[in-house]
């Protein structure tokens, strides 16, 4: 996701970077170069020139251009506008005390208001609340039923009885005391900014449950319009944060840096697939990060220590000490690299790939012919690759229903690995960490532990 | 390639998740994050808001039922028109003005190029003319042979409808079938959406309001199983439209894109029947339609642009980018909620909407 942003913005550094002294018509250049970046990820006009301004006050600052790595200063203040206009710190949903707490979702039609409800409603329940879903979307054919097929899922109750909205989602509040639900998700039919009638009805839904947190639904492929939009929701229904859904996709997320800036409230989360556990918390910094293709790291821990077993995780850490990788290792991580999220959105979080390998069409599903390449070895050939000669190779790619090449390509790739980790195990904590085609690891060195789980165990 | 991408994730992600052992023994295993334990998958988006389909008096024209969304702009080039001189600021104003309105960078580089030359050939001297030549050269764009939809009488019609989650594909099936049944068509309603939840029920309620019949799946099932059925149901009832709902599909994932191109195979299987497919986008999107428009014409051949949600502030100038590189033109649009809400594109009126 962003990755076009963040092309562009590379191309910008890297010439930025060749350079020594900064005069300011060079950074009038940056500056013009980063403004059309900015409109082709589709930020909002006006955010874009308060943008560029900021950053030209400060990056010609005379401490800036005498300063001996003018490029890295420049870099540096785009990097810290980037985090202050996409929201400073991460933000929180407000939790009521005593419950229960009063969340609704508003948007425009097909941003993904009811998906972001039942994702949202995981969310909850994996950090230990007990959330009810309100099917307050009496609009669309069938959309209480979508919200029902979903909590399903999620294994969350639905409530949805009433013939106008306001009473759904008001009896939705009633249901949550009567069975015990700490927290309220009303899900609303989604509507256009413009239409006087249905906004009505979305104050008058808000009047009658006073919501801790109105919630709007931004679609990340929204163009200029996500502005406007943003503004006059939150003119009828002040707003306290914002869920950009489908970020999965190539959208380059101009709406994600529109919205906060004009409207001053942060983006909560981001739905990043189709799946209910494709939600996450957003970020600022480690967004900004990607953005800048400097890689997000944290997220990359985080998601490590979600899907790897504790023994998995030890045993990682045995290959990283002892520098010792089979093939069996390989397969063993792969089920945990698989867990981890689609192969692509890991890359997209390793800071400096090179752009070749991020742009790579690759399709998770091809994972399982590299299985089958192992699978079709026996167990002596796992852990010890050097006895595959010229006929074991031609009974693995018979066994595999793949070529003889595909083995040779398999074994000759893990075999850079092995001396990989080799090196790895012998210069971890001696300083840098190098992977062939890879950037420079030994900052996971000096970052701090990854977050304390804060989820009840 | 897959193989060295593989490598290189599967190396770092090694070397974090060993850190991550580490520093989980330093820290004393106690609360394991428990393993995510739902693996069901969920429909993404929402489709649009409907209502009782509104009874028509006289065909809507785009210009009216823009009218109410555009006041809120529309000072913005009546202002600009009155300039007497074209100086710097006429342009930079033009230019913000068409990249508000989604149009793009390049595409509103290439129009002011051209409009640059256009005013030193014509000697264009006012700020007025200027904006009319542009607006003249927009609808021109816009305009090609094919913007009707074909419809073969006495023929079997297939449209198939695809796009990325939430533009609003059902409802525009669901306005196109009552309009079609009213003029006298026999319409088959295909709801080859097995994944999203109940949007076979969303299809369903269109099917039974406008007199359609409906052919749809279990929930999860192969849509490609429903096509077939549907195309088998369409024949044996000798149906003149057939309607192809598809699920929502971001245009980047591989395996969807490639169940797409195997939808339109199972529908092809009756020669010389798909008439259209119809890619719908929202005119909310941003520059990535450009992208959705290609990846999607390159997996199944889009023959056609449904602009929806055009009732809103949002112009769709991303439209005039896919017509100008992809060659594909915009054939409906949609303006609203009603059944009368669903118009035949028109360049000049869209052209004007762009500038009102």
């Amino acid at each position: 996701m962003f990755d076009a942003l963040s092309n562009r913005f590379d191309a910008i550094f890297t010439r930025l970077r060749g350079r020594g002294r900064l005069s300011e018509s060079d950074v009038d250049e940056v500056a013009r170069e980063i403004r059309l970046a900015l409109l082709e990820a589709d930020v909002n006009v006006g955010v874009v020139r308060n943008f560029i301004a900021r950053v030209k006050e400060r990056a010609t600052g005379s401490d800036v251009l005498k300063s001996l790595t003018p490029a890295q200063q420049v870099i540096k203040i785009v990097h810290e506008e980037l985090v202050t206009t996409l929201g400073g710190e991460s933000a929180k949903l407000t939790m009521a005390d005593p419950p229960p707490t009063v969340i609704m979702l508003a948007g425009l039609q097909g941003s993904g208001k009811t998906t972001a409800a039942a994702k949202l409603a995981r969310h909850l329940v994996a950090q230990g609340r007990r959330p009810l879903l309100v099917g307050a979307d009496l609009q669309r054919p069938a959309a209480v039923e979508q919200l029902r097929t979903l909590g399903a899922q999620v294994d969350v109750p639905v409530s949805s009885q009433a013939a106008d909205p306001v009473a759904v989602a008001r009896g939705g509040i009633d249901d949550a005391a009567r069975l015990g639900r700490d927290v309220v998700i009303i899900d609303t039919a989604g509507r256009l900014h413009v239409d006087e009638e249905l906004m009505d009805e979305l104050a008058r839904v808000h009047a009658a449950t006073r919501p801790h947190d109105v919630l709007l639904v931004v679609d990340a492929m929204t163009g200029q319009e996500a502005v406007s939009v943003a503004e006059a929701f939150h003119a009828r229904v002040p707003l306290d944060g914002v869920i950009l859904t489908k970020i999965d996709g190539d959208a380059r997320g101009g709406a994600a840096l529109s919205v906060k800036e004009v409207i001053g409230r942060p983006i909560l989360f981001v739905g990043v697939g189709e799946k209910v556990d494709d939600f996450e918390a957003f970020h600022p910094d480690r967004m900004a990060s990607r953005i800048l293709g400097m890689g997000d790291v944290l997220t990359l821990i985080e998601r490590a220590e979600e899907a790897y077993e504790e023994d998995e995780a030890r045993r990682a850490e045995e290959i990283l000490r002892k520098g010792e990788f089979t093939l069996e290792d390989f397969l063993g991580q792969m089920q945990a690299l698989k867990r981890m999220g689609p192969l692509k959105s890991i890359m997209a979080m390793l800071p400096g790939v090179p752009k070749e390998l991020k742009d790579a069409d690759v399709d998770d599903g091809q994972l399982q012919l590299v299985e089958a390449i192992i699978y079709s070895m026996t167990p002596e050939e796992r852990r010890n690759p050097a006895v595959v000669n010229g006929s074991r190779r031609k009974r693995i790619a018979r066994g595999s229903g793949r070529s003889v090449q595909d083995v040779n390509a398999l074994l000759n790739q893990f075999r850079m690995v092995q001396k990989m980790m080799r090196q790895v195990g012998q210069g971890r904590g001696k300083g840098r960490l190098s992977l062939p085609g890879l950037p420079d690891l030994s900052e996971l060195e000096s970052l701090p532990g990854p977050p304390v789980d804060h989820r009840p165990g | 390639m897959i193989l060295v991408v593989l490598i290189a994730v599967l190396a770092a992600a090694v070397i974090v998740a060993g850190f991550v052992g580490i520093v989980r023994t330093r820290r004393r295993p106690d609360a394991e994050p428990a393993p995510s334990a739902v693996t069901a998958e969920p429909a993404v988006a929402e489709e649009p808001v409907v209502v009782a389909p509104v009874k028509e008096v006289a065909p809507p024209r785009l210009r009216d039922r823009l009218g109410k969304a555009r006041a809120l702009v529309g000072g913005y080039l009546a202002e600009l028109r009155l300039r007497a001189a074209i100086d710097d600021q006429v342009w930079d104003e033009l230019e913000e003005m068409l990249i508000v309105a989604d149009v793009g960078v390049s595409m509103t580089a290439t129009l002011l190029d051209d409009l640059r030359a256009q005013a030193r050939e014509q000697a264009i001297a006012s700020a007025d003319a200027l904006i009319d030549a542009l607006r003249a050269d927009v609808a021109e764009r816009l305009r090609s042979g094919d913007q009707a939809l074909a419809q073969v009488p006495g023929d079997r019609n297939v449209w198939m409808f695809v796009g990325v989650n939430g533009t609003g594909k059902t409802t525009t099936i669901g306005k196109v079938a009552e309009a079609a049944v009213a003029d006298g068509a026999s319409v088959v309603l295909i709801a080859a959406d097995t994944f999203r939840a109940a949007a076979a029920d969303q299809l369903g309620v269109w099917a039974e309001r406008a007199g359609a019949q409906l052919v749809r799946g279990q929930e999860g099932a192969d849509p490609g199983s429903v096509v077939f059925d549907g195309m088998d149901a369409a024949a044996g009832r000798d149906a003149s439209l057939v309607l192809v709902d598809t699920a929502g599909r971001l245009h980047t994932k591989v395996n969807l894109m490639e169940e797409l191109k195997k939808l339109r195979r199972i529908v092809d299987r009756t020669p010389g029947a798909l008439k259209e497919v119809l890619l719908v986008i929202d005119a909310t999107t941003g520059q990535n339609g450009l992208a959705q428009a290609r990846q999607f014409s390159e997996a199944v051949d889009v023959t056609g642009v449904v602009l929806t949600k055009l009732d809103g502030t949002a112009k769709g100038g991303i439209v005039l980018a896919i017509q100008h590189e992809l060659g594909i033109p915009v054939k409906l649009v949609g303006v609203g909620e009603g059944v009368g809400d669903l118009l035949e594109f028109d360049p000049d009126e869209f052209a004007g909407a762009l500038f009102a």
